[in-house]
């Protein structure tokens, strides 16, 4: 056995508990997940039926947790896990998997595949069959603090903008603050708008917040490459801040993967609840409404959808906020077929949009949200995930769709009342 | 000789197998312990397992229209073996005489008639499924289609046997039984138990969230 497979067998060992025995004891075998997942209907292709993706866990499980397996093994004839396996596995779970869950809700048994897929990751990893895009992007976050390199300076400019254009102090490291909030890598490089629209708001609202130099990024790399190690280093350098800077909650910005790492999955990571809450913006954008602390006018009147980022919504439990919030700037809001915890997945969370390879096959995908869209005769749609922002640009693109692609807390932002700080828009 | 061994040692070697396997297997998992959630939560768990555990009965309405053969099928097969098992008036009669001491009402010859029909459809309709579909060939195993197989031969021989009369059909019918109860708790039939602690570990889960799944 080489030494690779060898630590693969180990991390899926590990992975092995009561919930992945009584999982792997009820499947069936039905193939209905196949008809919930995007990379199945939009390909055909039967390998990418959810719980085929579980394969390697399942070969050890049976091995070493059933009498069948036990026996087959003990005489020589059982279908053990190869290296083989370990490489074929890599472009399944990691190219055509999101862990948007869509599985886990349809499952006839109640499997929660996509979280079988998860533990798949930990044993692929370990065993070094984990896309290189990934593994690149952990160990810049690691030595850097953001997948994309060292984003500070990019951050600093953006901040001196805003300051700027609104004349608003955007406040770094300020102790005592109720709020620090975090910004994915995609906001710093490909949305700067949102720091804008969230200093806005802040101001308007009259909240205490904060940016920490020292753990601004949000994007947990470690959840999306399956390396709970990685994982738990990012989660602890934002716990680490935000007990610094003595703040009474942080703020998950418009990412899925990165509300779930933060939110469900950090404490479990660092084996302690946190002495600080975690809500997603959206979360304290609804309270902050309903405390009357943010007050806008006038209404979208074009129709316009709600794409649901899964990781949010579906996984996260934040799915009456978003609709609340669109509903207080948006009349004419028109809702895909399947939507709510039901929509179907943007085609490139959990980092299926960092890996070059996988261009095609996200493109490929995409045709179930140009499903979803065609008929709706929308000309905007909005969502809550700047990583789901940038792969329906990217699909939208490519199917010539002329949609425009908008972040929910701008749109907020846009129709603040008596907002002095809003930049006035450039005339030619 | 044969009759012998398979009215009286078989059949309780195979209900000491199948009892014991079923306690162990569901035992396992509802001791099993469990790992603390250090999370805040937003819902309760409770709550939310038992949803799941009954919500899932009913396939999500977004996808019926893809998964309609595995409903009707499925529920054809279950029902009508649910059916055949716990109200054929043979079966009740035999709970009564050598195991609980108790009947039922049984349904009429008819109705029994009906049910089998439904029981063999579905089974016979989920197989040639697991046998042409892409999906289903590549993700069966060998144990789904022992287990499919053996589970015909339960409900032919029953059949076969039905008319009782000839003592030979009887002891097949019986002996493919003990067969299958020997066979469930180290197979895939296993899921007629842990399907309900599956949905609720899910149910949970979600329901921590504050999901309705």
């Amino acid at each position: 056995m080489s030494e690779r497979l060898e630590r693969g067998i180990e991390a899926l060992r590990g992975q092995i508990d009561s919930k992945v025995d009584t999982f792997f004891s009820s499947c069936v075998h039905c193939g209905i997940c196949a008809e919930s997942c995007l990379f199945y209907t939009e390909t055909e292709d039967p390998r990418y039926t959810p719980i085929y993706k579980t394969e390697p866990l399942r070969k050890v499980w049976k091995e070493e947790h059933t009498f069948w397996g036990k026996f087959s093994k003990k005489l020589g004839f059982s279908k053990s896990l190869t290296e083989d396996d370990l490489a074929n596995w890599e472009e399944l779970v990691y190219d055509g998997c999101t862990s948007c869950g869509r599985c886990s809700m349809v499952c006839p048994v109640g499997i929660d595949i996509a979280d079988m897929i998860y533990r798949v990751k930990q044993g692929l990893e370990a065993s070094g069959y984990s896309p290189q895009d990934l593994v690149g992007a952990a160990d810049r976050t690691v030595e850097f603090g953001s997948p994309m390199g060292d984003l500070h300076p990019a951050l600093q400019s953006h901040i001196k903008h805003i300051e700027a254009d609104t004349g608003l102090t955007v406040p770094i490291d300020v102790e005592g603050a109720d709020y620090m909030t975090t910004i994915s890598a995609n906001e710093v490089v490909l949305y700067p708008e949102y720091i804008a629209a969230l200093t806005r708001i802040f101001h308007h609202a009259g909240v205490s917040w904060t940016i920490s130099s020292e753990a601004f990024e949000a994007t947990n790399a470690g959840l999306q490459l399956g390396d709970n190690k990685i994982a738990t280093e990012l989660v602890g350098r934002i716990a680490k801040a935000a007990e610094k800077l003595k703040v009474k909650a942080v703020v998950s910005p418009e990412c899925g993967h990165a509300y779930a790492a933060i939110r469900w999955n950090g404490p479990n990571y660092l084996g302690k609840s946190y002495s600080f809450k975690v809500v997603h913006i959206l979360e304290l954008l609804d309270d902050l409404y309903r405390e009357g602390r943010i007050k806008t006018s006038g209404m979208e009147s074009a129709k316009l959808t709600f794409h649901d980022p899964c990781q949010l919504v579906r996984r996260g439990g934040v799915d009456a906020q978003p609709r609340e919030l669109l509903g207080t700037v948006a009349e004419n809001v028109i809702e895909m077929k399947d939507h709510g915890k039901m929509n179907w997945c943007c085609g490139g969370g959990g980092g299926v949009s960092a890996i070059e390879r996988a261009a095609d096959l996200r493109i490929t995908v995409f045709n179930r949200k140009k499903s979803q869209l065609d008929g709706l005769d929308v000309k905007t749609m909005v969502t809550a995930c700047s990583n789901c922002r940038t792969v329906l640009e990217d699909g939208l693109e490519a199917n010539d769709m002329d949609i425009e692609v908008v972040g929910l807390t701008e749109l907020i932002a846009d129709h603040l009342v008596d907002d002095k700080a809003k930049p006035a828009a450039k005339t030619a | 000789m044969l009759e012998y061994i398979i009215d009286g040692p078989l059949w309780y070697f195979s209900l000491a197998v199948f009892v014991i396997g079923v306690l162990w297997k569901l035992g396992s998992i509802i001791f099993a312990k469990r790992k603390a959630d250090f999370s805040v939560a937003r819902g309760s768990s409770v709550p939310g397992a038992i949803r799941t555990v009954l919500t899932r009965f009913i396939p999500d309405k977004g996808m019926f229209s893809e998964i309609k053969l595995q409903v009707f099928a499925g529920y054809s097969f279950h029902l009508g073996l649910f059916a055949l098992v716990f109200f054929a008036a043979p079966h009740v009669k035999f709970f009564d005489e050598h195991m609980l001491g108790f009947s039922w009402v049984t349904m009429p010859h008819w109705a029994f008639i009906v049910a089998a029909q439904f029981a063999f459809l579905g089974l016979l309709l989920l197989w040639l499924h697991r046998m042409i579909n892409p999906v289903s060939r590549l993700i069966s195993t060998a144990s789904d289609h022992v287990t499919t197989i053996l589970t015909f031969v339960v409900m032919l021989t029953g059949c076969l046997a039905l008319l009782e009369s000839f003592s030979g059909l009887r002891l097949l019918h019986r002996f493919s039984v003990e067969l299958f109860l020997i066979i469930f708790p180290f197979s895939s039939l296993m899921h007629a138990f842990t399907f309900v602690p599956s949905r609720a570990l899910t149910g949970a889960w979600f329901g921590r969230r504050g999901i309705k799944s």
